[in-house]
């Protein structure tokens, strides 16, 4: 079947010209190291200008350089034939298997390819086979692959990723150098300027060329004299212009369209796209998941099912799992990037086991610190003090995320900050699947050195990266800290980006903080950020109000003039002065009132007092019972007595 | 019938010309008959009466070799048009896959080629097809005839064509129209394989 290779097309009897350099060169190329620079390398151009030498030169050079390899040189249609025989034998495989052996697969006239449906998939078949094994495939064709009528996309596609080169006719010198080459071929000798006669004659191809210079060495061989150029013109063109009427008055009749075959290959046409058409969405669902990475191997064994299969309900179950994997993969993001990229979650197969490591994730990782049971809005006394705080709080509740973010509460120790900052986590977590950090940032430091301690720094990131909204007391505790800064700042950022709240409670304003890094400053100036100042007389006489009345039922009038009347810089210190009284009466056993806050407050603190701390404390004093043991929050000693005794007399 | 055999990898079409009689229901299979190369085709069976008049019926059975790895069979049978033969046309339109009804385009058979179509909406009522989920195309037929003695394709579909199935004109003697009617009726029994395919 396979067309032999003729000895005399070969790159030394080709002769190059402008018109067909760049397709010589190519296939050189080819056939020096085959498979592996343009694969398939498609020549085109009309007939008779030498693609068919060309491709036999190919195979010539790939022998001679390899002869172990396995050329094949083959028309179109002796391919068709083989290709009809063996299935009418019933070994098409045998067929297809032969070719896949091939090294160096040469097709001449794949044009004809024209509405052969059938032979084109095989043709894909075996390039795809060729070209994955890395074998070469080289084809010529009268038109660019563009313009083979009703040719298949994908095989269009082959075609062209491979080279596709044209051949052009010969200029005048290269038809001289041809007539020269080919006449010392045939031992023919011209006088001069014959040759030069010939190839001024205007024919379309080289083919044709050749015959003129038969004809020439056919009649100087009968003919005594030498021909002359001019009379090898004439000789020439009259023969031509003697031919020209002969065929014109041969009556083409216009071929009858063949309807049948028309007809034929519409039916295929609509065969394979319909009857095929489960199997066309079946390959065109695995290119899609694939392309984005997802397993397809449970859509691959249904092509190999020789019945359609529902593909309508599998597909659709396919996307649901998909979907199901993306739902835990973005749960895992949140807990662990790396193990986000786990192939579980591009495995619809193994839907279950994605859910299960996120779930074991979400077990090892541990909950965030929440915000305190004991700050809630409902105990938080609003005052002047601190309603734009409060206000901000509101706003930052309605659009959590979006809307002051992040929230930055400023005022000095004891106003509020805390409990304001607990309250917002309260309401924060009551959001469904909400996880609240809530902590003060010495708690955060705390974690975060146990964590460098115990190379536990993944898990820790996974912890808080992972929560909806990320509430932090005392940041300026974080100036100075550098790498605790610089987690909290990587921290800000992931949480930021994907609008999840962030609080923070501090002394000064973020930019006053010393030793707070720059980058930290401007995301912390860049919400909200809002003061609470110390309580006024109104604030204070209502927290004593109220702090009086859970304990006693009623709060006596006049102590609450009194002890409202009385400076406090923060509601921390007014809570102080309830406790004094509170407890020299509880000493005196009697309720308190304001002779009592008199004397503690003016007069002689009561001895059980003193006894109780060995420490000397301002006129401010933390009880254990309001719960405050931060050492930073207590004033441990006045650096100047006198100023001490000025506030007091005044 | 099974139209689409995928373990023996076999198609099966069987395409019925219904219309009334005389309305070139045969013609157009002889037509095709005429076109199709001798390796493709049965032999046409046609039981005519000595004025040509399809008695029982005309099979033509075409192969059309394999088609994406499917053994393709076509049947194209037509129907005797004469009202008197109901019988055989019920039994030629049973498992058919598609039908095209051949119409007589001269103004005068209008009132056959009603009653005709009326009566292969009862027959397939009877067989218990959905007709407008069958696979069905419209010929108008002898539109070669005079302009005056003949309706308009637009008027035959005013008349004939009222589910809007796609209508051809055609003068099957030259064979005009023939074979277009043949593809639009193909393509849509194939395109109905898929739809059958459960989703």
């Amino acid at each position: 079947m396979t067309g032999e290779l003729n000895p005399r097309f070969s790159f030394e009897t080709l002769v190059v010209g402008a018109g067909n350099r760049l397709a010589v060169t190519a296939a050189r190329t080819v056939a020096e190291s085959p498979g592996t620079a343009y694969n398939p390398l498609f020549i085109y151009g009309p007939t008779g200008l030498g693609k068919t030498h060309l491709l036999m030169a190919i195979g010539q050079r790939a022998r001679e350089l390899a002869s172990q390899l396995s050329v094949e040189y083959v028309t179109l249609d002796e391919f068709v034939e083989a290709y009809h025989a063996a299935v009418a034998a019933g070994q098409s495989d045998a067929l297809r298997s032969r070719f896949d052996r091939v090294d160096v697969l040469l097709v001449d006239d794949v044009h004809f390819l024209t509405h052969r449906r059938e032979m084109q998939a095989e043709l894909l078949r075996i390039v795809g086979q060729l070209q994955s094994a890395g074998k070469q495939i080289v084809l010529t064709s009268d038109c660019p692959p563009s313009e083979i009528e009703n040719l298949d996309e994908r095989l269009l596609s082959r075609f062209d990723g491979g080279l596709v080169v044209d051949i052009g006719a010969p200029d005048l010198e290269t038809r001289i150098a041809i007539l020269n080459r080919r006449s010392e071929e045939r031992e023919a000798t011209f006088a001069e300027g014959v040759l030069d006669a010939v190839a001024n004659i205007e024919v379309p191809n080289v083919r044709e060329l050749l015959g003129l210079l038969n004809r020439l060495v056919a009649y100087q061989a009968v003919s005594e004299k030498p021909l002359t150029p001019w009379g090898a013109k004439e000789l020439l063109e009259g023969e031509e212009q003697a031919a020209a009427p002969r065929e014109a008055v041969q009556p083409e009749s216009p071929p009858a369209p063949d309807e049948f075959a028309d007809f034929l290959s519409d039916v295929e046409h609509t065969v394979t796209e319909q009857v095929e058409a489960w199997r066309t969405h079946l390959e065109e669902a695995i290119k899609r998941w694939a392309s984005e990475g997802f397993s397809t191997a449970r859509l691959g064994a249904l092509l190999e099912e020789e019945a359609p299969v529902a593909v309508g309900g599998i597909l659709r179950q396919f996307e649901r799992d998909v979907e199901r994997l993306r739902g835990s993969q973005v749960a895992m993001v949140r807990l662990d990037k790396e193990r986000s990229q786990d192939a579980v979650f591009f495995d619809p197969d193994r839907v279950e086991e994605a859910d299960e490591l996120v779930q074991t994730t979400l077990e090892e990782v541990g909950p965030p610190p929440g915000p305190s049971a004991a700050w809630t809005f409902d105990s938080f006394v609003p005052g002047k003090g601190n309603e734009v705080a409060t206000n901000g709080a509101r706003g930052a509740l309605e659009r959590p995320g979006s809307r002051y973010n992040p929230l930055v509460i400023v005022g000095s120790t004891g106003v509020g900050k805390t409990h304001l900052l607990h309250a917002i986590g309260h309401e924060l977590a009551a959001a469904p699947d909400a996880v609240v950090a809530c902590l003060s940032a010495q708690q955060l430091l705390d974690e975060l050195v146990e964590a460098i301690d115990g190379d536990k720094m993944d898990r820790w990131r996974v912890r808080y990266r992972r929560v909806t909204a990320f509430l932090l007391d005392d940041a300026h505790i974080l100036a100075g800290k550098e790498r605790t800064q610089e987690e909290v700042f990587h921290l800000f950022n992931d949480l930021f980006s994907s609008a999840r709240q962030l609080v923070f409670a501090m002394l000064q304003p973020p930019k006053e903080v010393e030793g707070l890094d720059d980058r930290l400053k401007s995301r912390l100036q860049s919400g909200l950020v809002v003061s609470i100042s110390g309580p006024d007389r109104d604030l204070r006489r209502e927290i004593i109000e109220m702090r009086l009345a859970e304990q006693f039922g009623e709060a006596d009038a006049e102590l609450v003039d009194y002890l409202a009347a009385r400076p406090a810089e923060s509601v921390r210190a007014v809570l102080g002065l309830i406790q004094r009284v509170v407890s020299a009466a509880e000493s005196q056993d009697a309720r308190p009132s304001a002779a009592i806050a008199r004397d503690v407050i003016e007069g002689v603190v009561p001895a059980r007092q003193r006894t109780s701390t060995d420490v000397r404390t301002s006129g401010v004093l933390a009880s254990p019972v309001t719960g405050v043991r931060s050492h930073e929050k207590v004033v441990w000693s006045w650096p100047d007595p006198v100023e001490r005794v000025i506030e007091e007399l005044g | 019938m099974s139209l689409v055999n995928f373990t023996t990898r076999e198609i099966t079409c069987k395409i019925v010309y219904y219309g009334p009689g005389r309305s070139g229901k045969t013609t157009n299979l002889q037509y095709i008959y005429g076109r199709v190369p001798d390796n493709r085709r049965g032999r046409m069976v046609s039981l005519a009466t000595q004025t040509d008049r399809t008695l029982f019926f005309d099979f033509l059975p075409l192969e059309l070799g394999s088609i994406s790895g499917f053994t393709t069979r076509f049947q194209l049978y037509t129907v005797p048009g004469q009202v008197y033969y109901n019988a055989t046309r019920k039994l030629v339109l049973q498992g058919a896959d598609g039908v095209v009804f051949v119409a007589d385009s001269q103004a005068r058979q209008l009132d056959e080629n009603i009653e005709s179509m009326q009566n292969l909406q009862a027959n397939l009522i009877e067989q218990g097809v959905d007709a407008r989920a069958m696979p069905f195309v419209l010929q108008y037929n002898k539109q070669d005839l005079p302009r005056d003695l003949i309706l308009s394709p637009d008027e035959l579909n005013e008349a004939l064509n009222f589910w809007d199935v796609p209508s051809f004109s055609a003068a099957a003697l030259k064979g005009t129209g023939v074979f277009e009617t043949l593809k639009a009726a193909s393509e849509q029994v194939l395109r109905k394989l898929s739809q059958g395919e459960p989703a």
